[in-house]
């Protein structure tokens, strides 16, 4: 690496990368504001801000050509922008959820903020990363942050033994992931995404080359909680602090996605991996599905479903085909949108005052007559899961399944259509429960709380159901995600 | 009027947003007002449709939008009128306010969410008979679950969630299969008959020649998702539980026009994609039609419950209909068209009148009633002329369906068992067996309790909603020849299509086109015609 240039190129580099280096810096300020003004409303505020800046900025350049900065560290363009927009909008709209959510269960302490920030910054170190130790350090910036966050109810044994189970677990898969660099750099003598797909083109593929790719996949799997890397998944989600959850379960496999996509793209021979990846969406759909209908409580059936939804985004990515990986993207977006959905009515509906871990779905019988707000935005949230039209879920499901169908896993569609209907199960499940239970006829004591909403709250629910109905009867995303993979764009990248 | 099929399809959409931000009374009186324009506007197209000009190239009163999805995916929003759903869609727009007054004082709760959902209701099945895009077909048709869902589920009887999860969940898994189905078919001939651009379009769907290999698990896919909605034996156990839950106004739609998604997806779709594995797999069908056809009439007559033994006794008329559709005639098809809109009104007529008298009596248990024809006099005409139309009677609407597609598939090449379709004759008289035994015993008999005793007769507004559904079914009785003649040329069109592909070795000739008269071998340097 030549670096005599460094200094010349650093102003263009930061401003290629100038949403990452506005919320770290953001970060920052929040962590000192904090020190001397302890849990002021400001810092949500001033995060809330700096989040809606970085997702304007990133929003007006998702069709921008695709090129480096860092030196080949970073990507930016099209492709970098519509990743960091997904994480931006997962990030803001968790972070208005959380302000009310953590106020009532009186844990809003600034540093959340802070965190989340800098989660957020790792993450969108980690989707655009053109390099692997760039993937690394998004990854464990990410990871760390996710960590901290989870044991947020700091008092809470329940919340305590989640982030410990996530942060040796995630410690372990990092160890793999790790293990797979150095193999992959043994075997192609780079760290560079392009150079490993140059290498590879050139000379050819080995045992080590496959024995790190191997690793690497571990890794990746453990981060996007696909089956049988998904053990940590429900605990975690079922310990965080609702909201968090749903941040979690959204910008960090948009993430943990994109970063993989990238690699699969760019410097492994798609064919060497189809079969695992078919193999590992099976049954994960599966596994995912058939688990989420076992469970009473929300935050832990959601857990289950969001492995299934990992599953289907890997039907995507096993098509191998551009088609393929524009649809996972899309389903990314469609995906982040939902769940955050999902989550902040679960937070809003939460009563047990103990983050909803001993709340079962039961207890809200009819709470959707009694907050029509809430119950109906639920309606779209659990038919777009369930991939009903004309809710964004169901062209998600059209983006990934229809490419594979087009490299001939037809088995796979099938198999991924009828857990689908599985999970069409459960998610009605939440609106049998929302409006057609009464209260006497559920077996457990009903909530009664008087279950506030407030405006801010209320209106992410509403931009997200929106969201859902305008990108499921107006696809058209989709020709921009696809545009990202055409060869133009690789050929332009230096 | 131009833009008059998309008017049809969402005006009771745009309704529904109206019913939505209406308060008390406004919301019926807003859902009766929007499903009555419907109707009327529906009027426009039976006015601006003519049978004789040719659909062969496009629907007529077609509207298009292209570039739905982009280039790339040759997917749009499509929709015509043809001779195979024009008269479904004006059952449809009829049904609209006919069920919006039937729920007039049966709805106790939640008025606002109800008609919307409603509303919503008819817009995607108005949509599903309209569509000449299969993809934007199987978006309507799922949006059908949706409402149909609720309406079951809040509404019903004691049993409503597990006829409601029931009802999606099997229709789902069949429909979520034919989607898979669908995007193969759609990348098959988007790389066979247009440029290698997925292509949902149904005239270059039809204009695609495949392999019967091919045909055949696509056809499958196909046939099973509809077999599952018409309901088909033996995927037909969800149908009684949704019925019997459902409240009347649901059972209505369900009865009425939802069922015929299925037979009319099967008429539209599996026979001119598929006409091979059609064939192939006709005799299939035609036995589970017949199984179908005895069965539903035998379990109606040890139904105690009215409800349910009008259910079941769909599953027996369903049966004709699928019979017809896969006897290759061209009476047989035209009379399972004409039986579609029989059923709809016939069925529809008796769910109406089940629900009228389990609104004053509050059970559907026939034992609880008897000897209503001296109390409910007009009631009880309404019911008898009702029961005869279903049963088949000679001058009512019931017996011209049957007629004709008992008469085609006895004469069909490609059923060719006489005695398959004398047991399905047999149907007619187990239909006139339990549907008078259930006359016999609710409105015959001495009255015994007091509740039946001074039940009130019909209502001005009951009345008003049996009223069409009755002349109609004169009507279509003595006079069918208009009905007959509207889809007449679309099911010789229909039949042609099928006869034209099987003429030639889809091996080698995987593409064709329509000449006029003839789909013939189109040549190979002939550019694709992008719409």
């Amino acid at each position: 690496m030549d670096l005599t240039n460094a200094y010349a190129n650093l102003p263009a580099d930061l401003l290629a990368s100038a949403p990452m280096v506005l919320l770290a810096i953001l970060g920052l300020v929040a962590v000192v504001i904090d020190s001397f003004s302890n849990d002021t409303p400001w810092v949500p505020r001033l995060a809330g801000i700096g989040l809606g800046l970085a997702f304007v900025w990133e929003l007006t350049r998702i069709a921008d050509p695709a090129g480096t900065a860092f030196y080949g560290m970073i990507r930016t363009g099209g492709y970098a922008s519509f990743v960091n927009m997904i994480i931006l909008l997962g990030a803001g709209l968790s972070v208005e959820l959380c302000g009310p959510y953590l106020s009532r269960i009186k844990h809003n302490y600034g540093e959340v903020y802070a965190i989340v920030l800098f989660a957020t910054v790792g993450m969108m170190l980690l989707g655009t990363a053109n390099n692997l130790v760039a993937v690394f350090v998004g990854l464990e910036t990410m990871s760390i942050s996710l960590y901290i966050l989870t044991g947020l109810v700091r008092d809470d044994e329940g919340a305590i033994e989640s982030a410990l189970k996530y942060f040796l677990l995630g410690a372990f898969a990092t160890g793999f992931f790790l293990y797979g660099i150095a193999l992959i750099y043994g075997a192609t003598g780079s760290f560079d995404l392009m150079e490993i797909g140059a290498a590879v083109a050139a000379n050819g593929t080995s045992v080590l080359f496959w024995a790190g790719v191997g690793l690497l996949l571990v890794g990746f799997f453990f981060k996007v909680s696909a089956v049988p890397f998904h053990m940590w998944t429900p605990d975690v989600y079922q310990g965080a602090p609702t909201t968090i959850t749903g941040f979690m379960s959204t910008a960090s496999k948009t993430a943990g996605f994109a970063s993989l996509i990238l690699v699969l793209y760019t410097a492994v021979p798609a064919a060497g991996v189809t079969q695992v990846l078919a193999i590992v969406a099976l049954i994960t759909m599966v596994l995912g599905n058939i688990l989420a209908i076992a469970q009473t409580n929300v935050k832990r059936m959601l857990a289950y479903s969001s492995v299934a939804h990992a599953g289907y985004v890997l039907v995507g990515l096993a098509a191998g085909t551009p088609e393929g990986y524009s649809g996972a993207l899309y389903y990314m977006l469609i995906y982040t949108l939902m769940n955050i959905g999902a989550f902040g009515v679960i937070a809003l509906l939460e009563w047990d005052e103990k983050g909803g871990r001993e709340q079962t779905l039961d207890s809200l019988a009819g709470i959707g007559h009694r907050k029509p707000l809430l119950g109906w935005t639920m309606v779209v949230f659990m038919f777009s899961l369930s991939g009903f039209p004309p809710f964004g879920g169901f062209m998600g499901k059209v983006a990934v399944f229809g490419p594979a169908i087009d490299s001939g896993l037809i088995w796979l569609a099938i198999c991924g259509v009828l857990a689908s209907a599985i999970s069409a199960y459960y998610y009605l499940r939440v609106l049998v429960v929302f409006f057609m239970k009464t209260e006497d006829e559920v077996r457990v004591p009903v909530a009664t709380g008087a279950f506030p909403v407030p405006m801010t709250s209320a209106a992410v629910l509403v931009v997200c159901a929106a969201a859902l109905v305008v990108l499921g009867v107006y696809p058209q995303l989709l020709e921009l995600t696809e545009s990202y993979f055409s060869a133009a764009s690789v050929a332009a990248l230096p | 009027m131009s833009n008059i099929t998309s008017i049809v399809i969402f005006l009771p959409l745009a309704g529904a947003i109206l019913t939505m931000l209406s308060r008390g009374n406004a919301i019926k009186w807003t859902a009766l007002v929007v499903t009555c324009v419907t109707f009327l506007a529906s009027l426009l197209i039976l006015n601006g449709f003519d049978p004789a000009v040719s659909t062969a190239t496009s629907p007529q009163m077609a509207d298009l939008i292209d570039g739905w999805f982009g280039d790339r995916l040759d997917i749009k929003y499509f929709v015509g009128i043809d001779g195979l759903n024009i008269l479904l869609i004006l059952l449809t727009t009829l049904l609209g306010p006919i069920v919006v007054l039937s729920s007039w004082t049966y709805i106790g709760k939640n008025h606002r969410a109800y008609y919307t959902l409603l509303l919503i209701l008819q817009t995607g099945v108005t949509g599903v008979f309209a569509s000449y895009d299969i993809f934007l077909f199987y978006i309507f048709f799922e949006l059908t679950l949706i409402p149909m869902y609720f309406i079951i589920g809040i509404w019903g009887g004691e049993d409503r969630v597990y006829a409601a999860v029931k009802f999606v969940l099997y229709t789902l898994v069949g429909s979520l299969l034919m989607l898979v189905a669908l995007l193969a078919l759609g990348y098959m001939a988007g790389d066979a008959v247009n440029g290698g651009v997925f292509t949902t379009d149904w005239y270059k769907l039809v204009s695609f020649n495949m392999p019967l290999e091919q045909q055949s698990w696509l056809f499958l896919l196909f046939a099973l998702a509809f077999a599952i909605k018409v309901p088909l034996f033996p995927l037909h156990t969800w149908l009684p539980d949704a019925h019997v839950q459902a409240p009347t106004g649901g059972s209505v739609i369900l009865a009425g026009v939802l069922l015929k998604m299925g037979t009319y997806g099967l008429v539209k779709f599996c026979l001119p994609f598929f006409p091979d594995a059609a064939r192939e797999y006709a005799m299939m069908f035609a036995v589970l039609a017949v199984i179908g056809i005895v069965y539903g009439a035998l379990v109606s007559r040890a139904q105690t419950d009215a409800k349910k033994l009008v259910a079941y006794s769909s599953v027996s008329h369903l049966g004709f209909v699928v019979l017809g559709i896969f006897a290759f005639t061209t009476e047989a098809l035209q009379g399972a068209v004409i039986q579609m809109i029989n059923h709809g009104i016939s069925t529809g007529a008796l769910f109406l009148i089940v629900g009228m008298l389990y609104e004053r009596r509050h059970t559907r248990e026939m034992s609880d009633y008897g000897g209503l024809a001296k109390s409910v006099p007009v009631l009880t005409f309404f019911m008898i002329f009702t029961v005869l139309a279903s049963a088949g009677l000679p001058g009512l609407n019931g017996f011209v369906g049957e007629f004709m597609i008992l008469m085609g598939s006895f004469k069909s090449t490609v059923i060719g068992s006489p005695l398959l379709i004398a047991f399905a004759t047999s149907g007619v008289i187990l239909a006139a067996v339990y549907l008078l035994w259930m006359v016999h015993r609710m409105f015959w008999g001495q009255l015994e309790s007091d509740e039946n005793r001074f039940m009130p007769d019909l209502n001005a507004r009951e009345l008003a909603l049996l009223a069409p559904l009755v002349i109609l079914m004169v009507w279509m009785g003595f006079g069918p020849k208009p009905f007959l003649d509207l889809s007449e040329p679309a099911t010789t069109h229909l039949l042609q299509i099928i006869e034209d592909k099987q003429a030639y070795d889809p091996a080698e000739v995987p593409r064709l086109v329509y000449d006029g008269t003839h789909f013939v071998p189109a040549a190979a340097e002939e550019p694709i015609a992008l719409r």
